[in-house]
């Protein structure tokens, strides 16, 4: 498959994550919508690591280890991402317990 | 050199010692104690001084070198001292005559407290100090320093009384004045060592080092050095500080008038003569002779209508300074250092004498409230007279020596200059009387408590009277003319090796001599006969007309005052309320509040709306993105 089908599913995703953290107010929404950014960055770093990997192949390259750089951030994401999750979940809780709401918006007492 | 000579430093280091001691101590010395330590350590240095005239007699001329006082690349400027004729002759001057006046300010002050009694003594003693200084140094740096000393302390002495505004206001001028001047002479001490590498008279004054300054360098040294002068000896245009300094104590007005202070500038130029000699040096030998003789044509006018006792005196002595600088621009520098030499002597005893007057009449000033003082204060009289007739000029009292000398001088550089003299001799002599008259004959008119409490003078005041009385009587003696004794100028003769006046061009025979001697002293005869008819029967009138001008000094203060003070008040007024609170004050606060607004708009960006934050972070990234995107190569 052409890399360029993998570059437009991204970018599709991206912008989808992109658009909803702007438009929506649910905080769980738009946590949500950051993930997909984030997989959207994955599943692109996933495939020029690919990309380069078969490329090197074709050149001589039987050891196989050229791109493997980019499947490693993968985990890295991965790793950040979860962690993030955890701590933001977390402060949803806590926002809902007080506020009874997840609505970003009345989150703008942080100012004062 | 004899090593034993080294020890002139001692002439200036005892005054300094005395301000030293009376200053520090002044809380704690009795007024007995400072006033013997204030006289005595000027007595030490008049002991020395005539050691060293002794010594300067025998030939002995030399200059002592003890440290360096600036040594910067090729210029060296030595602490040293010059001992000649010249500085011989103002040491006796200084330390005789400032010694009389310590003595009689012993008396004089005595009813002031004892710490400003000190504080007194201390300044007097600085005072002698500086001028010490000056006359014995032996480079123009270090006469500078004396120079700055003399301005320093007569601004000190003259603000002695200091709660008066009036008199602070006094000092300030004198000060000011002063510095006008001092610039002047600075930059003079900066030209000659910028062309002739050194600033010492003997290095100076030689054919090679004056080689190296041309003609153009010559006039405008010499021109600054004078105007220099003129702000320490009272000319015009900066003589107006000299007569308002009588707000300091009368022996403080003897000191600066005879000894100190005025006397300096005539001493500068005189013993920068070799400069003032060269032909480079005309013009500002004929500035200098115009200038002395405005200044004592229109001091004497001044001085015919005051009715201040001291200011009598004080405009008298700027108009005698008029006529040494007249001495010094036809080139007779002998002739000023033998006026210096007189009018020190007969202007420190009426200045003394005005004072005993002060005294008695229990610090009243005004000639119009006095009158027939003779009676009760015979001495303080009759050396007033003295000093009168010395300072009129007759035969054979001293003023008439040094004047003749002068006038001589003028005579050959014109007749118009020598008519001029005359008349200023004239009205000096008219003046001088009027004041005795008013003073001392006549019906007192003060109030009966003055009348009640005259008396004369205790003997510490009236001492120092009758010794300048007689040294106004004879000191004229040391320059009599050749025409009427061969070999009786013995000054002129004493001071050949140090200073000598320039040859006159044309001879004078002998009887045109005695003529012109004749016919001033028929002149000044016939002036004070005129001036005893007309103040015989003294009657307190209101000034009108051309007199109430002159009671008012020619308006020069008020003219000064509108051209000079005033601009700059406004100048003051304008950079204070304008440019400081407008623009200075602008920028900085302008700066402040710049701050204040850019942060409160920026503030703004902080809504606390999380959309709003992830909106202009969107944004931001997808510009920087276009501007990589845009402006990559």
């Amino acid at each position: 498959m052409p890399i360029l089908n993998y570059i437009i599913l991204s970018i599709a995703l991206f912008s989808i994550g992109i658009v909803g953290v702007l438009t929506r107010r649910n905080a769980i929404i738009i946590f949500m919508c950051i993930e997909l950014m984030l997989n959207a960055v994955n599943l692109l770093l996933v495939a020029f690591s690919k990309m380069h990997m078969n490329t090197a192949f074709k050149a001589g390259d039987l050891a196989g280890t050229a791109g493997t750089d980019g499947q490693i951030f993968v985990f890295f994401i991965m790793v950040v991402a979860a962690a993030e999750v955890s701590v933001g979940l977390a402060i949803i809780v806590m926002m809902y317990r007080n506020i009874h709401s997840v609505d970003v918006n009345f989150l703008n007492r942080l100012k004062q | 050199m004899n090593n034993a000579l080294q020890i002139v430093y001692l002439i200036p280091l005892l005054p300094l010692l005395g301000f030293l001691i009376n200053g520090l101590g002044r809380n704690y010395l009795s007024k007995t104690l400072i006033g013997l330590i204030g006289s005595g350590s000027i007595l030490g240095s008049l002991i020395l001084s005539i050691w060293v005239f002794m010594q300067v007699k025998d030939g002995n001329t030399f200059v002592a070198e003890y440290f360096n006082f600036i040594a910067v690349d090729k210029l060296v400027i030595p602490f040293a001292l010059k001992i000649d004729q010249l500085s011989a002759v103002f040491l006796l001057i200084i330390t005789g005559v400032g010694f009389l006046i310590h003595v009689y300010s012993a008396s004089y002050m005595h009813e002031e407290k004892p710490g400003h009694f000190g504080r007194y003594f201390a300044y007097l003693n600085l005072f002698v100090f500086s001028m010490l200084l000056l006359v014995m140094g032996a480079n123009l740096v270090i006469l500078f320093i004396g120079w700055e000393g003399v301005g320093l302390c007569s601004y000190l002495l003259i603000g002695y009384w200091f709660k008066k505004q009036e008199y602070n206001k006094a000092a300030n001028k004198a000060f000011i004045m002063n510095r006008i001047g001092d610039l002047a002479f600075l930059i003079a001490i900066f030209w000659l060592i910028a062309r002739a590498g050194t600033v010492s008279f003997d290095e100076l004054f030689t054919a090679v080092n004056l080689a190296k300054l041309s003609a153009s360098d010559i006039t405008v040294i010499t021109l600054l050095l004078f105007i220099g002068a003129t702000g320490k000896s009272a000319q015009i245009p900066l003589y107006t500080w000299l007569p308002d300094a009588m707000a300091g104590p009368t022996p403080v007005s003897a000191l600066i008038h005879a000894a100190t202070m005025v006397t300096a500038g005539i001493y500068m130029i005189a013993r920068s003569h070799v400069l003032y000699s060269m032909d480079a040096a005309e013009l500002t030998r004929n500035i200098i002779t115009y200038t002395g003789m405005a200044t004592a044509l229109l001091a004497a006018t001044i001085a015919l209508k005051q009715n201040d006792i001291k200011k009598v005196l004080a405009y008298s002595t700027v108009s005698q300074l008029g006529f040494m600088f007249v001495a010094l621009g036809t080139g007779a520098y002998v002739a000023a250092v033998f006026h210096v030499m007189t009018h020190a002597f007969f202007k420190a005893l009426l200045f003394l004498g005005s004072g005993s007057v002060i005294h008695a009449m229990g610090g009243e000033q005004d000639i119009r409230n006095m009158g027939g003082l003779g009676k009760k204060m015979k001495i303080t009289y009759g050396t007033f007279m003295v000093g009168c007739i010395a300072i009129a000029g007759i035969p054979p009292f001293s003023g008439f020596f040094s004047k003749d000398a002068i006038l001589l001088s003028a005579f050959m550089k014109s007749p118009v200059l020598y008519a001029v003299a005359v008349f200023t001799a004239l009205l000096t002599a008219f003046y001088m009387f009027r004041l005795l008259i008013i003073t001392f004959t006549g019906k007192f008119r003060g109030t009966d408590e003055q009348a009640h409490h005259l008396h004369e003078s205790p003997m510490a005041m009236t001492l120092p009277l009758i010794i300048l009385a007689v040294l106004s009587i004879v000191g004229g003696l040391v320059g009599i003319p050749e025409v009427i004794r061969e070999g009786g100028d013995k000054l002129s003769a004493f001071l050949a090796p140090a200073v000598s006046s320039m040859p006159h061009e044309h001879h004078l025979s002998h009887s045109d001599e005695y003529l012109l001697m004749g016919i001033s002293t028929g002149l000044v005869l016939a002036t004070i006969l005129a001036a005893i008819m007309v103040y015989r029967n003294y009657q307190r009138k209101e000034a009108t007309g051309f007199a109430k001008v002159l009671e008012n000094k020619w308006y020069v203060d008020e003219l000064y005052d509108r051209i000079i003070v005033q601009p700059l008040h406004w100048l003051g007024g304008f950079l204070k309320d304008i440019f400081d609170l407008k623009v200075v004050d602008g920028l900085v606060n302008g700066a402040g509040r710049l701050v204040n607004y850019g942060s409160r708009q920026l503030r703004l960006l902080q809504s606390g709306q999380v959309g709003s934050y992830v909106l202009l972070m969107v944004l931001s990234m997808v510009l920087i993105f276009a501007i990589q995107f845009f402006l990559r190569k």
